[in-house]
């Protein structure tokens, strides 16, 4: 069939089986919008491209489908920037579609011309500029083969505008989609090696003190439900990363939860007392490893990466498995069971209960508020944790109000949580919560947001009002930047620099109300769980709903950037148990020696 | 000072698909990750899909095996040779412009015929000459040349190939 480039385009979308395009139209992309309105596709129009990214992301974080997200040429492209970069970080599967300027005007700083592909070749997984309208289907072909197999990640197709401008008789060409693609360097395919994966299995065979180290790979190969079964014949406890949350229930006797500088004293410490770890998808990523040098120094290393890069990046694996998680997994488990499946485990009660008694004396806690005082982040989120379906899905921003919701929800599905882990992008949390309840409009969605990122991107609300996208915000509003205060107390001697933003100014109830949410806003404790249910009997449209939140709480555990996980820093009420603890263990080493 | 020619290098024989930006896409590659270039030479191969990058790193800056693994990240990248110094055959070409006034310029011509160089041009105070040659013979006529002052010197980046019988190893992601 004859069309043009922007024909060819929006074909193609169709073709990949894209549902929804999170977008925002300008002079260069012009061409490619007007085949949309002819088209099946949804087209979510965004208040910032930033957040068309984003919401791209959430639908990908959600859906385990590529997010598809287009823009136009210049300063749209550098809005797109931050959510490619955050979605190469995380290994997020995406598609970018970028306007640029005519061929003929590129290299001449042309308005709204930017080197896109150059600006983005090192945070996309890759990246194609397209120069003729009839390798356009290719374009598309590769960028969705690539952005969706191996380790996924993002990928931008920039289209000049000459090429799907319909009045160019030269943008007209015969479509034809392209069923494979030619790509001779990149193969994504890797055989599991078995011999590998019996090694690995001597290893946990011997093993007495064995972690499973669970990282986002897990949820990007869908490998939940065989995570579980490997776990269960192993019985090995389990940790689940910032990225992993859900991708093993919470409610498990083997899960310890989430390691790294804000998880909890037995995750960290089970890491660093284990004679093995397991890292399954997981990258050693720096806040969970702490200081590297200090890291698990018992451990031997299992890791099972789909990017061979991976191995030896950080930590030299004794085992290095190179494969998708999820088919590693079941090799995993169909050998453990020739070789007598759980029965062939030996007896690790001591280790399991080192590990329970840690669970006892440092369990995640804090102070409840004192009557009068404004709420605690934590008791915000315990509440809304038990106001909501357990098959919620919680998108969550960066800093203080990150951390609150991975430390004290319970996960007990897979794809349910969706935060920036990698970049850690302030706003990320309201765009992401539109993008998964466009994917999933039956489902619950919440978005926990501080102060601080709220006022990044809440624009997007109006988006999700005039789209009847209705997720639900819960603003934790510390008038702070919660997070740098943190450090400005703990490492900058109380010397607060510029973190200050007041409970009030902006008013966020009418501000929501202004966007088309309805508000609340809640200051006394008794109030939390009426006003929770309030905003989840509320259907036709987003909610937010504003915590005044006590300024001066802090986030524990935590290690500081580059202090060991020996070094993790508990909560005031733990941290004389925690001394005697150290002084008891120093002791038996002490023992052990002479 | 480490020198091009310094056999703690290695050589990666980089096939790449022959598309626009690629060799951006190398250069940022190391840029991005910290890793040194020590020398790089690019030309089209006899099959017109593909082009190959020969590139002399630094292996002090970073081990090769995340250079390599890094390499293979890249979509266009198609296949890794190294070229070990002991098992190739390398070249390097130089041109230099030396001050070479009449009471040393026999003394000029001298060497760079004793290296078997060509004298390119020449003025009343200077001369310009090249040398191609193995990266160890560059060296050494270079450090000849400073004596007599250098005024100008571009040398080329490394190409190279394995000896007649010599089958360089292909590297891999997976095993690097």
């Amino acid at each position: 069939m004859r069309m043009n480039g922007g024909q060819a385009l929006i074909k193609s979308l169709e073709l990949e089986g894209t549902e929804i395009i999170f977008g925002y139209p300008g002079g260069a992309i012009l061409p490619v919008y007007d085949p949309i309105i002819d088209s099946g596709i949804r087209h979510i129009l965004a208040r910032h491209e930033q957040g068309a990214g984003h919401m791209a992301e959430g639908y990908a974080h959600a859906t385990g489908r590529p997010g598809v997200f287009m823009v136009t040429s210049g300063p749209a492209a550098t809005n797109a920037v931050t959510p490619l970069a955050d979605a190469y970080l995380d290994s997020v599967p995406m598609v970018c579609i970028t306007g640029q300027v005519g061929l003929a005007a590129i290299g001449t700083d042309a308005f709204q011309e930017v080197d896109t592909t150059g600006i983005t070749r090192s945070i996309t997984k890759h990246n194609i500029l397209v120069t003729r309208a009839e390798d356009i289907p290719r374009a598309l072909k590769e960028a969705f083969y690539i952005a969706t197999t191996g380790r996924p990640g993002p990928v931008l197709v920039d289209i000049p505008k000459n090429i799907v401008d319909a009045t160019n008789p030269d943008a007209y060409f015969e479509f034809e989609y392209p069923d494979s693609v030619d790509l001779p360097g990149y193969k994504p395919d890797v055989p599991v090696d078995e011999a590998a994966v019996a090694a690995a299995i001597t290893l946990m065979l011997a093993a007495e003190r064995p972690v499973l180290y669970v990282g986002g790979g897990v949820l990007k190969s869908r490998g939940a439900d065989i995570l579980r079964t490997l776990a269960e014949i192993v019985q090995m406890p389990v940790v689940t990363t910032l990225m992993a949350r859900g991708a093993f229930p919470d409610s498990h006797e083997l899960n310890l939860g989430m390691p790294g500088m804000h998880g909890n004293y037995t995750a960290i410490s089970a890491l660093q007392k284990a004679d093995l770890l397991v890292a399954m998808g997981s990258r050693f990523d720096d806040r969970v490893t702490g200081k590297v040098g200090a890291f698990a120094p018992d451990a031997k290393i299992i890791h099972v990466d789909i990017d061979p890069a991976e191995h030896g990046k950080v930590r030299r694996p004794d085992v290095p498995i190179v494969g998708d998680c999820r088919v590693v997994m079941e090799n995993m488990v169909i050998q453990l069971n020739a070789v007598g499946g759980a029965d062939a485990f030996g007896d690790r009660s001591a280790w399991r209960q080192q590990l329970s008694g840690w669970q006892e004396k440092f369990p995640l806690t804090y102070e409840p508020s004192a009557p009068g005082e404004l709420l605690k982040p934590q008791f915000v989120m315990e509440k809304l944790r038990d106001g909501c379906p357990s098959d919620t899905i919680v998108a969550s921003g960066v800093g203080r109000e990150g951390e609150s919701p991975s430390q004290y929800w319970k996960f007990d599905h897979p794809y349910t949580w969706i935060n920036s882990g990698g970049l850690g992008t302030m706003g990320f949390s309201i765009p992401a919560a539109i993008g998964a309840k466009a994917a999933f409009p039956d489902r619950m969605v919440w978005a926990v947001d501080g102060d601080g990122c709220f006022q990044m991107t809440a624009q997007e609300l109006v988006t999700a009002s005039v789209n009847k996208i209705p997720v639900k915000i819960a603003l934790l509003n510390n008038a702070y930047l919660g997070m740098v205060r943190q450090w400005q107390e703990m490492f900058y001697e109380n010397r607060y620099s510029e973190v200050y933003l007041s409970h009030d100014m902006p008013d966020y109830v009418k501000w929501a109300e202004s966007m088309g949410c309805a508000a609340f806003r809640v200051e006394d404790s008794d109030e939390v769980e009426a006003v929770i249910a309030k905003a989840n009997a509320i259907n036709d449209r987003p909610v937010v709903v504003e915590f005044r939140c006590h300024s001066e709480e802090k986030v524990f555990p935590m290690v500081a950037a580059g202090a060991s996980n020996d070094d993790v820093i508990v909560d005031p009420s733990q941290a004389a148990l925690l001394q005697s603890e150290r002084l008891h263990q120093a002791g038996s080493q002490k023992e052990t020696l002479r | 000072m480490t020198r091009p020619g310094d056999l703690a290098h290695h050589t990666l024989a980089v096939l790449v698909e022959n598309r626009a930006g690629v060799l951006a896409r190398v250069a940022d590659l190391f840029a991005r990750r910290g890793y040194n270039i020590v020398s790089l030479a690019v030309a089209p191969t006899s099959d017109e899909r593909f082009s190959r990058i020969t590139i002399v790193v630094d292996v002090e800056s970073s081990p090769l095996e995340q250079i390599v693994k890094q390499l293979f990240k890249l979509i266009n990248v198609v296949e890794i040779v190294e070229l070990a110094p002991s098992e190739s055959v390398e070249r390097e070409l130089i041109i230099a412009t030396v001050s070479a006034p009449k009471s040393i310029r026999s003394q000029v011509v001298e060497l760079v015929n004793i290296f078997e160089g060509k004298i390119l041009a020449v003025s009343s105070e200077q001369m310009t000459v090249s040398l191609d040659g193995s990266p160890r013979k560059i060296d050494d006529f270079e450090a000849l040349m400073v004596d007599y002052g250098i005024v100008e010197v571009q040398r080329s980046g490394r190409i190279a190939l394995p000896k007649i019988g010599q089958i360089a190893p292909r590297l891999s992601a997976v095993e690097a």
